[in-house]
């Protein structure tokens, strides 16, 4: 019964594969280009009677001149050396919810009726899109209990960045703009919270957690003030602890007229059982790549949900997508909005792929993203804590929500093997690379898996297994993981002074040349 | 029907399966999980109210297509549609390869376990490099309208780190105006957005008005775009930079990445930070959603080290001739120091990079001059063509172009919206108007040209226009 291996003698795929820049041949080519007609070409002439002389390029550009069959070769073999979340089993990436792109809606956004249509098409040619993006919308204001959304953002960074406009024109709108130029974020927030608010000039404050791993409210309470621009705040953090005194903490915010938005870019843990209404938030954001199931595309395309409540309707990003009773249509008119955020209408695909999600699953199924990503974290963090050396900081005596923050640290301390050490060993077991934390690590050591609802009793019990069996290693043959990873596509560690220096600096082919091996 | 106890995407929910791992967390129900750790006022005890799931894949199927349906694609019409998002022809294996599962659904793994994701991301950087002939490329930022907005801040924080620090910034009257509007927003707490007027003839910057501008040298850059969002060649750039840097601002330029084969760069005509959008690259048009961001710059650390994101490092390995790849200098960007970077950023286009590379790797430099001149061919076709229609101004402004033909309407008598409803009846897509955004070039609109778009189509297009305006 089940599929549980716990040695599966992996081995990546290791073509050492030259880089593109070095591989073809003068004159090959890989795809042939249309041309103007005869009619066409006779008109009007050749490039120098229609560029400018100084425009027009002096020198060919140096790409790689390849036939078809060579580029395709070239990145089938560079694929089969990246571990995706269709190959593996993807827990170890924390608070990125890889959990499982339905295959059938990858069908439905390479269709030439979504691939092939232009943004400034006639409204009367798109009502199909519309219709999708405008359900989407009334969808999300029933998960989060807001009343208007944006689906502008193209990420769930960027939703926050709309979130702390949003926030700024609030404020500009009561008179208040320039008093109110301090907002409060934790530092187990995701790090957008703080980066969006500086960006725009915001002075941040970060509160740090108390022994119970949650940031304290009368910490909170001591930097509120008249100065307060809003709280940006994640719950639970990527310690999956459920901070209970969420809705004390907005209470407090909105006593000194402050606003409170809330992180929710990963929605796994909550869906149905908690909204972001109910803890008094004022806005809050999803990333629909996340839990919305859009695939991560190697860090995008993304796109982000910006949902806000009534008093804030008017500051949302446009255009906003409306209904007539008759006809879907995007409205530019909202005189107060932040304006654009990214060109066009955010990224229709992945609207598309949360729609037929959301539709596939319908309100039960939704709730129980939540319910079993609740369970297979519980069940994997006290299948984890068996390991010797792992530990779970801020108390193994509450259950977590969908995900939790561990630490070596112990094993550390007894063997020298490090959370680096164990993360390039992992690879050698045939999963991804995992999450440890974000900066600055506040947790030592860490480690912070998520096994959504789509791994099975299966999966997480050979993730454990995997973990179990690298402890041990570490005990029995530290060096063995020291000096990993073994089996992947890479043979060796790389020199990392080429990656944390400016001298060796180099993120093009002709930089590296010129620069770093010259030297 | 009953309600299924079991979903595919959600292993556990066998019954038997969830009841044993319940019983070694010892509880009864997942609810016990949650209710003891969220308060009962925060819980959430209705029903969510959304529609009823859809059972199986092939009623989803027919569902989602049914709404798609609805849609009339560019497939089905003719479209001269451009304005920032551009039709061309996508080389199959770009749609093969950003399907494969690795690449599609990998994430932010790094070095050791996507080892070929890393090395594509290189090259897509490596191959962009060689097309805007500069040293350091960006990963892919969410689309032009951040690229430049980016650019613009990090012109800013250049001066600042100068110790020099400046609170303007020149664009073109004719530039782009969603991505005018996006920068006013993301900059106006420490700079503010001059627009440089445009001479009413050829379109081109007002050096006069340029010149004055930048006289208090308080200005950080001035930006520019070649060909303009507007169509025609900014044939002054090299001056434009050259005054530019005379008073301490840099020049920052956004290339049309498809006309690169045939356009020098205009790294090589003075542009200090280029920035711009690679969807024209092996991107399918998608509603939009196709878009994706670069920034660029030579070697100069003093640029560099004010980029906002991630930007991907080779490295050496301890084997000879093998090598790695890495976040470089990440202390630059907020994941590596939160609000110290001063700029934000997040997942954006990835898979956009990687597929761009591809298109790059497959169209190599005879493919992208051949792209380039079918496409400056087709543009000057098309307004030599469109001229012959009576009442009809193709090619508003005496300068050349690159794609975009601006055609004015108004000795028709008829509005471009209203051109526009009777091109449909045609099966076109008339040129976006630009009578919202630039009414002082009244009854005007955009049209796009692209390597696809065939002599019969442009043909078509001047007869439908000729019915239109009432000739034949």
């Amino acid at each position: 019964m089940g599929y549980f291996k716990t040695n599966r003698n992996y081995q990546q795929a290791r073509w050492d594969e030259p880089i593109i820049m070095e591989l073809g041949n003068k004159g090959e080519r890989g795809i042939l280009v249309p041309r103007a007609s005869k009619t066409v070409r006779g008109k009007v002439g050749t490039v120098d009677k229609l560029l400018p002389a100084d425009l027009k390029r002096k020198a060919a550009p140096k790409l790689p001149e390849m036939s078809q069959m060579q580029v395709l070769r070239h990145y089938m073999r560079l694929s089969q050396e990246t571990i995706g979340t269709d190959i593996n089993i993807d827990i170890g990436l924390g608070t990125c919810t890889m959990k499982y792109s339905p295959k059938i809606n990858e069908q439905f956004v390479r269709s030439e009726k979504l691939s092939e249509l232009h943004p400034c098409q006639d409204e009367s040619t798109v009502q199909g899109i519309l219709k999708i993006m405008y359900k989407l919308e009334q969808y999300l204001k029933a998960i989060s209990g807001m009343d208007k959304v944006s689906l502008q953002a193209g990420g769930g960074s960027q939703a926050i960045f709309a979130n702390v406009e949003t926030i700024r024109r609030y404020h500009e709108g009561r008179g208040e703009g320039a008093q109110r130029d301090e907002i409060i974020t934790t530092i187990l927030s995701h790090p957008a919270n703080p980066g969006a608010a500086a960006t725009i000039g915001y002075k941040v404050i970060t509160l740090y957690p108390g022994e119970d791993g949650l940031p304290d409210l009368k910490a909170l309470e001591a930097v509120l003030s008249e100065r307060t621009a809003a709280l940006m705040i994640t719950n639970p953090e990527d310690t999956g602890i459920y901070n209970g005194k969420i809705k004390e903490f907005v209470d407090a915010v909105h006593k000194v007229g402050g606003l409170c938005a809330y992180d929710q870019a990963n929605l796994n843990g909550v869906f149905g059982i908690t909204r972001a209404k109910e803890a008094g938030f004022d806005m809050c954001h999803y990333n629909l790549h996340k839990s919305f199931s859009s695939p991560h595309g190697c860090q995008g395309p993304a796109a982000g949900a910006q949902c806000v409540s009534e008093k804030l309707a008017g500051f949302i990003a446009v255009p906003t997508v409306e209904f007539d009773g008759e006809k879907y249509y995007l409205e530019y008119d909202h005189p107060d909005s932040i304006g654009k955020l990214r060109k066009f209408y955010g990224v229709p695909a992945v609207f598309v792929r949360a729609y037929a999600y959301i539709r596939t699953l319908g309100p039960d199924w939704m709730r129980a993203i939540g319910e079993l990503s609740i369970l297979n974290n519980n069940y994997m963090v006290k299948k984890l804590l068996d390991i010797d050396g792992l530990d779970l900081p801020y108390g193994k005596e509450n259950f977590r929500m969908e995900q939790a923050r561990l630490s070596w640290q112990k094993l550390t301390d007894e063997t020298g093997v490090t959370t680096d050490d164990i993360c390039r060993r992992i690879v050698d077991y045939g999963f991804q690379d995992y999450f440890a934390s974000h900066h600055p690590r506040i947790i030592p050591e860490p480690f912070t898996p998520e096994p959504v609802e789509s791994y099975s009793k299966d999966d997480i019990d050979e993730f454990v297994a995997a973990f179990t069996a690298i402890a041990k290693e570490a005990k029995d043959n530290p060096a063995l993981i020291k000096g990993a990873p073994h089996k992947a596509a890479l043979a060796a560690q790389i020199d990392e002074s080429g990656l944390n220096s400016w001298e060796k600096f180099a993120t093009t082919w002709r930089a590296y040349k010129k620069y770093v091996e010259g030297k | 029907m009953a309600k299924d106890l079991v979903h595919p995407y959600m292993p556990n929910s066998v019954p038997a399966i969830k009841k044993e791992m319940l019983a070694e967390l010892g509880v009864k129900s997942i609810k016990e999980i949650y209710e003891s750790i969220i308060p009962k006022d925060l819980l959430y005890k209705k029903r969510l109210d959304l529609p009823e799931a859809i059972r199986s894949e092939s009623e989803l199927k027919k569902h989602v297509m049914g709404l798609l349906n609805e849609n009339i694609t560019t497939e089905e019409y003719t479209s001269f549609l451009g304005a920032g998002c551009y039709k061309h022809q996508i080389p199959a294996i770009c749609d093969e390869l950003n399907a494969r599962g690795e690449f599609l659904t990998a994430y932010c793994g790094d070095t050791y376990s996507d080892h070929g994701k890393m090395q594509a991301i290189f090259e897509y950087a490596s191959m962009l490099g060689e097309m805007l002939d500069v040293d350091v490329v960006s990963y892919t930022m969410y689309d032009a309208g951040q690229a430049v907005t980016s650019a613009l801040s990090t012109a800013l924080r250049v001066k600042e780190a100068a110790g020099r620090p400046k609170n303007k910034v020149l664009v073109p009257a004719t530039m782009d105006p969603e991505i005018y509007s996006q920068a006013c927003e993301y900059l106006r707490h420490k700079a503010t957005i001059v627009k440089v007027a445009y001479d009413r003839e050829t379109g081109l910057m007002d050096l006069r008005d340029l010149k004055k501008k930048l006289k208090g040298r308080d200005v950080a850059a001035v930006f520019y775009e070649n060909p303009s969002y507007l169509g025609f060649f900014e044939t002054n750039a090299s001056l434009i930079a050259k005054l530019a840097h005379e008073r301490d601002a840099l020049a920052i330029a956004r290339p049309e990445v498809a006309a690169l084969g045939i356009m020098e760069s205009p790294a090589n005509l003075g542009a200090d930070i280029l920035c711009g959008d690679i969807q024209p690259l092996g991107m399918h048009i998608q509603f939009g959603g196709g878009q994706s961001g670069f920034m660029a710059c030579r070697q100069d650390i003093k640029l560099v080290e004010q980029f906002p994101t991630y930007m991907y490092g080779i490295t050496k390995t301890a084997n000879k001739g093998e090598f790695g790849w890495g976040r470089a200098m990440n202390q630059r960007c907020s994941h590596g120091s939160r609000e110290n970077a001063k700029e934000y950023f997040g997942t954006e286009t990835g898979l956009w990079g990687i597929t761009a590379g591809i298109y790059l790797a497959s169209m190599g430099p005879q493919g992208m001059y051949e792209l380039g001149e079918t496409i400056i061919q087709n543009q000057a076709y098309l307004k030599k063509i469109l001229n012959n229609v009576p009442g009809v101004k193709a090619g508003v402004f005496t300068t050349g172009g690159f794609q975009e033909v601006l055609v004015n309407f108004d000795k028709t008598g008829k509005t471009a919206r209203e051109i526009n409803k009777a091109l449909l009846k045609a099966k076109i897509f008339g040129g976006k108007s630009m009578k919202e955004a630039f009414p002082e070039l009244g009854e005007s609109a955009l049209y796009c040209v692209s390597e696809l778009t065939t002599e019969e189509d442009m043909e078509n297009l001047a007869m439908a226009l000729k019915k239109i305006v009432g000739v034949c």
